[in-house]
């Protein structure tokens, strides 16, 4: 059993060194490697993961491998998933920085070519987890208007109903609300159902 | 000191950039390119470079403002050294307060895992959180990934559909599936 931040490390410098096209992008890949493959976290935790990282400031990627890192074994697993994340983009942009001139990259028709090709596959990656999420999040007909919806105000661009935050906040306030009524209707089922017992008795 | 004032920018980025790399690009083209440490051009050029290299571009673009910036600051600080200390520094401390705000989330919410609010809040945020990702699908599906010529429209479809049936339904890893569709610009374009 080799040691778990080495893992850790390992684990988030692979998913760090194939991102491309942001955050979003990342979450097959760390379904695939952190969910699927190493068993860390179920699912559902993950897509709780997500809601944290996506609630706070900060690079999304990072704020990802912090959460699972930290959820795993506390702050130094934290401290080892970040570092796994930036090194490998920190190493590139160095040496691209140190060795080469912008222009070679930029104008260098085979990247150019290749990046062309990356791109498109990078959307088809974002839109998996869009299905699978919906399935570990419990999505039936019922509830399916609401990633719907926002997805699309989102989208919209428009100003206020575009922001993402609104939704988290909108999101947690509701559920929040809601099981505290469910948890009431619940409590009072119980009761009456307690009493009625007593009265046969 | 260009040092500090780099560092005092990038913690501002860090504590104040919500909603991922893109969202962030105004506020690092604001506390960056505003003071005149990196010209407006070179800025364009450190975004062009960190789409096309792989992780995310808050990262990248730190890491390349931290080089630059010390030898367009002033000429003493132009040697590779001070460059490099300068992308160690942005680097880090442009993660340090969401490292910091994550961490403490996480410890809260695993310590109040099974309070009724805890587990409201995510039961909420799930179909949210759905919509998030749809959403950036959405928006990635544009001229800038897609192509505005109807060939490489139909070519990036294509790429897009295939590597969604490789990844959904046959399964593959994510990583394979970037390479080949690498591999696949390459041969076409």
């Amino acid at each position: 059993m080799k040691n778990i931040y080495w893992q850790l490390f390992s684990t988030y410098f692979k998913i760090g060194a194939f991102t491309f096209g942001g955050g979003w992008a990342m979450i097959t890949l760390i379904e695939k490697e952190i969910v699927d493959k190493k068993g860390w976290i179920d699912k559902e935790e993950f897509l709780d993961l997500l809601a944290v990282a996506q609630s706070l400031p900060g690079v999304f990627a990072v704020n990802i491998s912090v959460a699972v890192g930290d959820k795993l074994r506390g702050m130094k697993g934290a401290v080892a998933a970040a570092l796994g994340t930036i090194l490998p983009s920190f190493l590139i942009i160095l040496s691209i920085a140190l060795f080469l001139t912008p222009d070679l990259i930029k104008n260098n028709p085979t990247l150019s070519s290749i990046f062309k090709g990356i791109r498109p596959a990078v959307v088809a990656l974002i839109i998996a987890p869009v299905i699978s999420s919906a399935k570990s999040a419990g999505i039936g007909w019922k509830t399916f208007m609401i990633p719907v919806a926002v997805a699309l105000l989102i989208w919209s661009r428009l100003p206020v109903v575009s922001n993402p935050i609104l939704y988290i906040v909108l999101g947690a306030t509701c559920g929040w609300w809601w099981l505290r009524r469910h948890r009431a209707t619940l409590r009072r089922l119980e009761e009456s159902q307690k009493k009625e017992e007593e009265k046969k008795l | 000191m260009i040092y500090l004032r780099l560092i005092w920018s990038y913690l501002k980025i860090g504590l104040f950039g919500f909603g991922g790399g893109y969202a962030m690009l105004a506020l690092i083209e604001k506390e960056i390119v505003g003071p005149g440490w990196v010209s407006e051009q070179m800025f364009t050029d450190i975004v062009a470079i960190s789409q096309m290299t792989p992780g995310p571009i808050g990262i990248n673009s730190a890491t390349y403002i931290g080089y630059v910036a010390p030898g367009e600051y002033s000429e003493a600080l132009s040697s590779p050294v001070y460059g490099i200390l300068g992308s160690i520094l942005c680097t880090l401390v442009v993660i340090l307060p969401s490292f910091l705000l994550v961490a403490y989330t996480s410890h809260l919410i695993h310590r109040h895992r099974d309070s009724d609010v805890v587990q409201g809040i995510f039961m909420g945020l799930r179909p949210v959180v759905v919509g998030l990702i749809a959403s950036a699908a959405l928006l990635l599906m544009n001229g800038a990934n897609f192509g505005t010529e109807t060939t490489d429209v139909l070519w990036s479809i294509a790429i897009c559909v295939a590597a969604f049936v490789m990844v959904h339904i046959i399964k593959w890893h994510p990583i394979l599936i970037m390479c080949l569709a690498g591999l696949a610009g390459w041969i076409i374009y």
